[in-house]
Parts: structure tokens; sequence; C-alpha cells
């Protein structure tokens, strides 16, 4: 379980040497997308339309934050849950979006899609909020404005904390994790 | 025979809300704390240091702990010699909730038709539940539910003759099923009994309890004990990353219910435990 300071974009080289497990601090540019936003994006690309941001390349992050206080630049924020997302991703990895942020385990279809188009799922913690709205050093909704928290918004972050959750070589933290610690306890005898 | 103005409801809902988004409850955050003592994961206990940490700042900073602010659940104990001037009642409930989260800063997340999905803007409608009691006060609770662990939660009706163990299960393979989509550390609500409603709002009043409080009735305090000891051997842990803490506590209401009948549900809270309550 290694630990990278990696900036986006990702390159292929970063996502090839990731694994399941490796801490990376990120920094650069990422999307904020979540349902209502994938939905609009998914159904243009079905029909052969660009997108409304060019998301080539980039990482996107499952999330809407509260508003911000004056003097703030964003609200709290951390990522909702990822399996929501997952009847949208394969597509958006196919179209060429690099990374996706989000919280808790996903389908066996985008662990597949990380596969076969060499692209990462990552874990931030859920709920984490006001810590890593503190990582987010600028922001300006890019598309959707009328979406309010579910509009598409740029962000610039510095050593955003993330796990590696889905690898582009098919493995699966969450599944990974679990079965280390399942009925551990009662294994060790330890009472609760 | 008491006078409230509605002015005072609404400023008490308001400050609710935005209190109890900023500042997670005392036995929450201690329940973290004995978690992260008891953790088995690195990646369990890591996470678990910083939710603490996320619980000290959103406090001082007086920033919600967590951006899902929730729809919210307003519980009134309404007291039968209360007089309510100056307004609808549950219009001042509305207008406390479309106050607090406009004025603290909250994510305003809920949509108006299921199907159309457009946001009303103001985090409005709360759900209110209002019960009649004696006394010429009235206590509200608000709890701002969040939608991940919402989503997991499950209902069912057992056999009767299922018992304990069908209760068991049904809980378990809810918990399995939600896995890290609930956010855990997880509060397991469980109502059992009741009506195909009542069970439901049984579950959700279970959240309410303080963690570390058990049921007064000893077969139920067991069966919270229990199922506390084996949500935490699913091995499912903080975040769903894997660890021997996915639950902080198994609050459990039960009512009295129909001879063919064995109703369970399950609401998931996730560690985000918010609830803030108010006497007027």
């Amino acid at each position: 379980m290694a630990e990278y300071q990696l900036k986006t974009p990702l390159s292929d080289e970063d996502i090839q040497k990731l694994q399941i497990g490796d801490q990376v601090l990120l920094t650069g540019t990422i999307y904020m997308a979540r349902d209502a936003a994938h939905k609009r994006m998914v159904e243009l690309l079905e029909a052969g339309q660009p997108l409304p941001v060019d998301l080539k390349g980039e990482v996107i992050f499952y999330a809407g934050p509260c508003p911000p206080k004056p003097g703030q630049v964003i609200g709290p924020v951390a990522p909702t849950t990822a399996f929501r997302m997952d009847p949208f991703a394969p597509a958006m990895y196919e179209y060429g979006v690099k990374g996706t942020i989000g919280k808790g385990p996903r389908r066996d279809m985008v662990k597949q899609a990380c596969k076969e188009f060499g692209a990462i799922s990552f874990a931030a913690i859920g709920g984490l909020s006001t810590i890593l709205s503190r990582r987010v050093k600028s922001q300006e909704v890019v598309a959707y404005d009328d979406l309010g928290p579910e509009a598409i918004r740029k962000l610039e972050v510095e050593d955003f904390p993330l796990l590696v959750a889905y690898d582009a070589h098919g493995q699966d933290l969450y599944e990974q994790e679990i079965a280390k610690y399942e009925n551990y306890n009662l294994n060790k005898g330890v009472g609760i | 025979m008491r006078i409230i103005h509605v002015d005072q409801i609404i400023e008490t809902v308001a400050k609710l809300c935005w209190e109890a988004c900023y500042y997670l409850p005392e036995d929450v955050v201690a329940g973290f704390r004995r978690a992260e003592k008891t953790e088995a994961s690195p990646i369990g206990k890591n996470i678990l240091q910083q939710l603490v940490e996320n619980a000290e700042e959103a406090k001082v900073n007086h920033m919600p702990y967590c951006h899902d602010t929730g729809m919210a659940v307003v519980f009134v104990e309404l007291g039968q010699d209360v007089h309510v001037t100056g307004g609808s009642f549950m219009d001042s409930i509305q207008e406390g909730v479309r106050t607090g989260y406009r004025e603290g800063y909250l994510r305003k997340s809920v949509v108006g038709d299921p199907l159309i999905r457009v946001n009303t803007g103001d985090n409005t409608p709360a759900v209110v539940h209002t019960e009649i009691v004696p006394g010429d006060e009235i206590k509200i609770t608000v709890l701002p539910k969040g939608g991940g662990s919402e989503n997991m939660s499950a209902m069912k009706f057992l056999l009767p003759g299922e018992g304990m163990q069908g209760v068991k299960n049904f809980v378990l393979q809810t918990i399995k099923e939600a896995g890290g989509k609930a956010c855990p550390p997880v509060v397991v609500g469980v109502g059992i009994g009741g009506s195909f409603d009542k069970v439901t709002s049984l579950a959700k009043h279970a959240v309410l309890r303080e963690i570390g409080v058990h049921n007064h009735e000893q077969h139920i305090a067991q069966l919270e004990k229990e199922l506390l000891e084996e949500i935490n051997n699913t091995g499912i842990g903080p975040q769903g990353l894997g660890g021997t803490n996915t639950a902080l506590w198994v609050p459990i209401e039960t009512f009295a219910c129909h001879i063919t009948a064995l109703p369970v549900a399950v609401n998931i809270q996730c560690h985000a435990a918010r609830k803030k309550t108010a006497v007027v």
C-alpha cells in the first residue's frame, strides 16, 4: 500500500502503477458531478452529442457541497455514494474519464470498466466534509447551474486524500478488506 | 392553557436545524472514540480518527459535519394545553426549516416531485411527526436525515413463527446489503411490531435514542447486544473498507401487533447521527 502525490490530469503511467489500498494526495483540477448531471451527460453521449464540459482525461468527484459561508471557497463537501453512478460510469470511462471519486462499494460493471478503459475508482471518506472542504482551493459552476447542488463544478484541489478502491488491474479493495475482518473478533475470542 | 406564538416555533426549529448539523452529539463522538480503540483494521482506525477530527473541526468552526444536511425529519410532542397563535402550527415548522437551512448555509437536498425532480430550493417540505401529549409545552426534535443511509433502509413482514432468529436474519441481511453504501459506522434503528406504517416509525424513533442506552425490556436489550456483536462480525467496518466496527449501536423499539404478523423495519443512520431537541 504505497503513498503517492499525484497531479491531474492523471497519466496512463500513473494509472497503471496504482494498486488498491494505495493512498493518493491529489492536486489539480477535478470536476464535481453527481446523479442528475450524469443522467444528462450519458443521454448526450448516447445521442452522440458533445458534453457541456470536456471531461476527457479528467477526474470526476461524485459530490454536492453545502453553500459557502461568506469568506469560504466552498461549503462542506465529501463524496456521495458511488454506486448510484454505477449505471453511468462505464459510459463515462469509455468516453475518456480517467478517475472517479466516491464512497462505498461499486458493482462489477465498474470494476470491469476500470480494467477495460484503464481508469481508477477512488474512495474518499464519506461525511468527512469539514476537513475535505479545506483541500478545495477554488470552485466555479461550469454547467447545469439549474441543478443547484447537483450542478457541474470545476474545482482546484490540493493534496486531496484518496484511497484506490478499484484499480486498472481489476482489483477490489472493499472485497479484499472485508474478507480479512469477517468474524475477526469471534475467531480471536475478543468480546465486544 | 399556555399561549405560544408561531414566531417562537419558527425561531426554535431554525436554530435546531443548524445546531444539529454543526454539532455532532457527544454520545456519537464518544462512540467513534470507543470504536477507534478496538478497531482491528488500520484503514478503519484511521477513518475513525478522522471522523473525530471532523466533528471537532465542525464544532469549532460552526460548520456542517457532513455536507448532506439531509431531509429534515421533525418530531413534535405538542402539549394539549398549548394554544398556538399567529398562524398555522404546521406552516411554522416548515418556515422554521426554510429559515434554518438558509441562515445556516445548509445544503438544500429536497426535490418537490419525486419523479419530475426539481429542487425546491429551500429544503422544504420537512417530514413532520406530531404527537399530542399532556402538558403545556412543545418538545421539538430535528433529525437531519442523510440520503445514503436512508436509501439502504428496509422493511419486511416476517411470519410470526420466524421469531427472534427471523428478526436477526433480516437485520443482518439489510446491513450486509447496505455495506459501505450506508456510510458506516452506523446506528441501526430497528422497529418490531405494529402495522405497516407503525413499524417504520418505530425504527425511525429508535435512531433518536442515545448511544449506550438499551431498551428497558430485558429480552429486547439482549437482542440489541447480540445484534451489535453480529453486525460487527460482518467485517464491513468503517466506510465498508473492512473492520470490526460497522455499527455503533442497535436501538430497537417494539409495539403490539396483529396475531398474523411480525413486521420488522431497519432504519439505517449513517455516522452523521445528528439530532437536536428543544422545549418551547
